[in-house]
């Protein structure tokens, strides 16, 4: 991959996981030490106020985070930060998306500042946020 | 119920955890990763890492795995009470020094830097700074978590 083509605009591979069904959420659920009921008991979901279970925040984030490093080694993600701003329904497929919104000089390397969100196969946004990653 | 402005400025004791393979390879599993340097730990190797490298967000759940007791948003006794029921995940931010492999030992200290709210108290704010640092005392990871509590 040529840095020389990385510039505003520049758009990220789209990376897509899904349907979150729930075994999806059990699984991540005791992989990710989130034991919080919400996500693996309708039950419990429902006692408060939930349609039903929904997928983690930090699933989606993960999700954002392959984005990411399938793009470009771990090692260049210097920073990242999100705000989550619909919770993820369940069967939802996550599409990650990032755009280069910047090119910043720090410490003498090449970063890109890019806008990055999860938005649901039914157009719902669900995470939005910026990641900055080293191109050099 | 409010919570107690008491907790801002809260320094969560050290606790300290192993990052384990197992369950790296598991996390890798259950986010249906295809990038085989978060499992196959030849791969990982092959890349030039020493071990199976945690994945961005893991440090989350490494603090999830040894939860504080003192500033704990849900412990009733030793933090703030919150019912589960009641919060959700507003933001999460991560900047790295080092990366984690498995086979570190990694010690997490949590600040509660800011409870406020929105709405007239029907929403309400956690702010909370989580630093990893490894045996020798070096940073790896600082992270910043927003829990948001559902008072209405």
């Amino acid at each position: 991959m040529d840095n020389d083509v990385i510039t505003v605009g520049y758009q990220l591979p789209t990376h897509s996981q899904g349907p979150i069904s729930r075994a999806t959420l059990a699984l991540f659920a005791g992989a990710s030490n989130d034991h919080v009921p919400l996500h693996i008991d309708s039950d419990y979901a429902k006692s408060a106020g939930m349609d039903d279970v929904f997928g983690h925040g930090m699933l989606s984030m993960a999700y954002l985070a392959q984005m990411l490093t399938h793009w470009r080694p771990q090692a260049s993600l210097l920073r990242w930060n999100v705000r989550f701003t619909a919770i993820t329904p369940l069967y939802a497929t996550v599409n990650s998306t990032g755009e280069v919104a910047e090119i910043l000089e720090e410490a003498g390397r090449r970063v890109a500042r890019i806008n990055i969100r999860t938005t649901t196969d039914a157009g719902l946004v669900t995470m939005d946020g910026e990641a900055f990653v080293a191109l050099d | 119920m409010a919570i107690d402005r008491k907790h801002i400025g809260e320094v969560s004791e050290p606790r300290v955890i192993e990052v384990e393979k197992g369950q790296l390879r598991f996390f890798a599993k259950a986010t249906n990763e295809t990038n085989p340097i978060y499992f196959d730990e030849e791969a990982a190797k092959a890349a030039g890492h020493p071990a199976l490298p945690a994945p961005p967000t893991f440090v989350f759940s490494l603090a999830l795995g040894a939860p504080a007791k003192r500033g704990n948003i849900l412990d009733a006794e030793n933090g703030m009470g919150v019912d589960m029921r009641r919060i959700l995940h507003g933001e999460q931010r991560f900047e790295y020094h080092r990366q984690i492999y498995a086979g570190d030992r990694v010690t997490l200290v949590t600040t509660t830097s800011e409870i406020y709210d929105k709405k007239g108290g029907a929403l309400e704010f956690i702010a909370q700074d989580t630093t990893a640092t490894n045996d020798a005392g070096e940073l790896l990871v600082t992270m910043r978590s927003v829990t948001v509590v559902r008072n209405g």
